[in-house]
């Protein structure tokens, strides 16, 4: 930890020092490093300074040289915006990327808005207040590259209608997270207006282990697919006691299922017929995907996972932002993040739309006992 | 006949009942295990012990290191949770209320919370808030009667529960300590002229509960395969709505009690809306104080003044 801190500390002086002969582009890594969500944090972080090293090895930009100032907000949204003020105001940074969880990510934005300096997030998908307020209004300077929880609604229910054939579907909703009422709503909402039919909807709260009841009173209705839009802590359990239950209906779910731990809770027989939406797959064929991973493994060490790959794509994104907008002038780093067309990244190819979120390809996975036997990209609309 | 009656509609409800019968009867037992250390130590200190649903935990955990680090199989782990727990009952009882025996009612209940929680983030800290899940520790076996599935973890729950309940009843009814627990829940005072060691009665209890609390802790592990250090509250929570509606302070009305609990969850989630289940639970509570707050098997004692 202390050692990232350090690095940062000493890219400020080198760039300061570097200001008299070769001019450097600093950026402000406002990331969780320590606290509850270090694992997004940290994983993130590898993957931008993958990213900015890339850059650099290769010139910089015009000659220019991106100078990352690494500093750690303790997963604390309190200290996420006294981070997001000091690399403001006093290490001069031109934008600011992270931090990776949605609530830590609106902390930093009022500091933007004054400052008049972009943030970027890689991983903050909450519907509301991320790019856009309560009442609809854009933040001028905040922007993200991950698609939202919605969307991710949208292409579950499409996926269930188009590529399982699926008319009837139940629900089980984790009722105490914004996440999965979000997720809950959106695919209700597009599976029941192409005709299909919603035969039941259950809820759970956040830490229940007992779902047989709801379980069996499921199993004794027609169905063709049973939606789950909750974290993997529930939805592992969930999944072990519907297949001990007889219920071998395909079980969907979305970017929350993406954990070790799931097949862990269920069990390898049960995760097969598991399909859930993520950001990236490490299964995608395209060779920039290919050549990240195997970029990433030989720097690393280890594979990379869907934080790693955004915080890799944020990084070369910004990277771009800069190159377009020909100066490092926040207000025309701004206008270059907002026009940006065409972005080819490893999770997706992807434009800018009004509200400051990208127009983006989603990755389906398919579980096989409990690995991922394929993936299948759908794009957007 | 029975294929015939199966095949039709009104089969299918039946088999749906039936399955809730049984998931309501494995969910009731565990309910019905930790009820009964908060039914026995309320008989013999008149304690609500907030603590219990913790000892709980500490047992899943107990059991998960053994299982997981020393590859023991479920008999064995059983027996060390329930050991553990029974020390660590007898010794929460020594260090935390002995002291507050003389005390008023609600000093000791205060300090019961405070040692449930010292519990939960004392393990928090060792083991990190994250969930864990149990090896696979029985056979994957299911048994199918027509459309109603039975899991080898739902037949080990109901058997195991109930012979440490034979054991309890033996226990508590035919043995001298036994005795002397009941001689020390009726009178303290008339209980210790009569020779009775009290301070080593009540140890007993503590260590009596709180192994079966472990043995709950074991079969919730390996019944839902997920443990975390604040998984003791919500269950701890119910089994003593549990022993208030069987009659706080009996052990057969805890049994019950238990049983009750874990069907009236499982018919509400099953047949009502699964958001009211823990709703029902409590207002069930609520009603049981209103209507009869001695319980289905309490005494009705006069409170002396």
């Amino acid at each position: 930890m202390s050692l990232l801190i350090g690095c940062g500390n000493d890219a400020v002086e080198n760039g300061a020092n570097n200001n008299t002969d070769k001019e450097g582009i600093k950026v402000g890594i406002n990331y969780e490093l320590t606290g509850g969500v270090a694992s997004y944090g940290q994983s993130s972080v590898d993957g931008i300074l993958m990213a900015f090293d890339e850059i650099n090895e290769a010139g910089g930009i015009d000659g220019k040289e991106i100078i990352p100032v690494v500093i750690d907000n303790k997963s604390e949204s309190s200290e996420a915006t006294s981070v997001a003020t000091r690399l403001m105001t006093q290490e001069g940074v031109v934008m600011c990327l992270g931090p990776a969880t949605s609530g830590n990510f609106m902390a930093t934005i009022p500091v933007a808005q004054s400052n008049g300096i972009p943030v970027l997030s890689s991983s903050s998908t909450a519907d509301v207040g991320v790019t856009i307020d309560a009442d609809g209004n854009v933040y001028d300077y905040a922007f993200r590259l991950c698609f939202n929880d919605s969307f991710q609604g949208v292409t579950m229910a499409n996926f269930a209608l188009n590529n399982l054939n699926a008319t009837k579907a139940v629900m089980i909703t984790d009722t105490s997270s914004d996440y999965g009422k979000g997720l809950a709503k959106n695919f209700k909402e597009t599976f029941e207006a192409a005709g299909g039919q919603l035969v039941a909807e259950e809820g759970y709260v956040k830490d229940d282990k007992d779902f047989n009841a709801i379980l069996t009173s499921i199993r004794g209705k027609d169905f063709d697919v049973i939606f789950i839009p909750g974290y993997y802590q529930e939805a592992g359990l969930i999944i072990k006691q519907a297949r001990d239950l007889g219920i071998d209906a395909p079980i969907l779910g979305a970017d929350g299922f993406d954990s070790p731990v799931l097949l862990e809770l269920a069990g390898e027989e049960a995760l097969t017929d598991v399909y859930f939406s993520n950001h990236y797959s490490s299964l995608d064929e395209d060779p920039l995907v290919q050549d990240f991973i195997a970029s990433y493994k030989e720097k690393y060490g280890v594979e990379p996972n869907a934080f790693n790959a955004l915080g890799y794509d944020l990084g070369k994104w910004a990277a771009d932002a800069i190159k377009r907008a020909g100066s490092a002038d926040p207000d025309a780093i701004r206008d270059a993040l907002a026009e940006t067309k065409g972005f080819e990244g490893v999770t997706g190819t992807f434009d800018m739309d009004e509200n400051h979120n990208p127009v983006k390809s989603i990755v389906v996975i398919e579980l096989k006992n409990g690995v991922q036997s394929s993936s299948i990209k759908v794009d957007p609309n | 006949m029975l294929t015939c009656f199966i095949a039709t509609k009104g089969g299918a409800t039946l088999d749906q009942f039936l399955q809730q019968i049984v998931n309501g009867v494995s969910l009731g037992s565990i309910y019905a295990l930790v009820a009964l250390g908060y039914t026995m130590v309320y008989g013999i200190i008149k304690l609500i012990n907030f603590a219990h649903g913790d000892v709980y935990m500490v047992g899943a955990y107990v059991g998960f290191a053994v299982t997981t680090y020393l590859g023991l199989g479920f008999i064995p782990a059983l027996i060390i949770s329930m050991v553990t727990c029974a020390v660590l009952g007898m010794s929460i009882e020594k260090i935390a209320y002995k002291p507050l025996r003389n005390s008023t009612r609600i000093a000791v209940l205060i300090t019961a919370i405070g040692v449930s929680l010292l519990l939960e983030y004392t393990m928090m800290y060792f083991v990190g808030p994250e969930v864990r899940s149990y090896p696979k520790l029985l056979s994957p076996k299911v048994f199918k009667f027509g459309n109603i599935i039975i899991n080898m973890q739902q037949i080990y729950i109901v058997l195991t529960t109930i012979v440490l309940m034979i054991i309890l009843q033996y226990v508590v009814n035919k043995t001298k300590v036994g005795k002397a627990m009941r001689a020390v829940s009726a009178d303290k005072d008339a209980a210790q002229l009569m020779g009775i060691k009290v301070d080593n009665t009540i140890s007993f209890t503590f260590a009596i509960g709180s192994a079966l609390a472990g043995a709950g802790g074991v079969l919730v592990g390996i019944y839902y395969n997920s443990i975390d250090p604040l998984m003791g509250m919500m269950p701890g929570l119910k089994a003593f709505v549990a022993a208030v509606f069987g009659g706080i302070g009996s052990i057969p009305g805890a049994m019950i009690g238990g049983l009750s609990i874990g069907m009236l969850e499982t018919l509400v989630s099953g047949y009502g809306n699964s958001m009211y289940r823990d709703a029902a639970v409590f207002a069930f509570l609520i009603l049981i104080l209103i209507l009869k707050p001695s319980g289905l098997l309490g005494k009705n004692t006069k409170e002396k003044v």
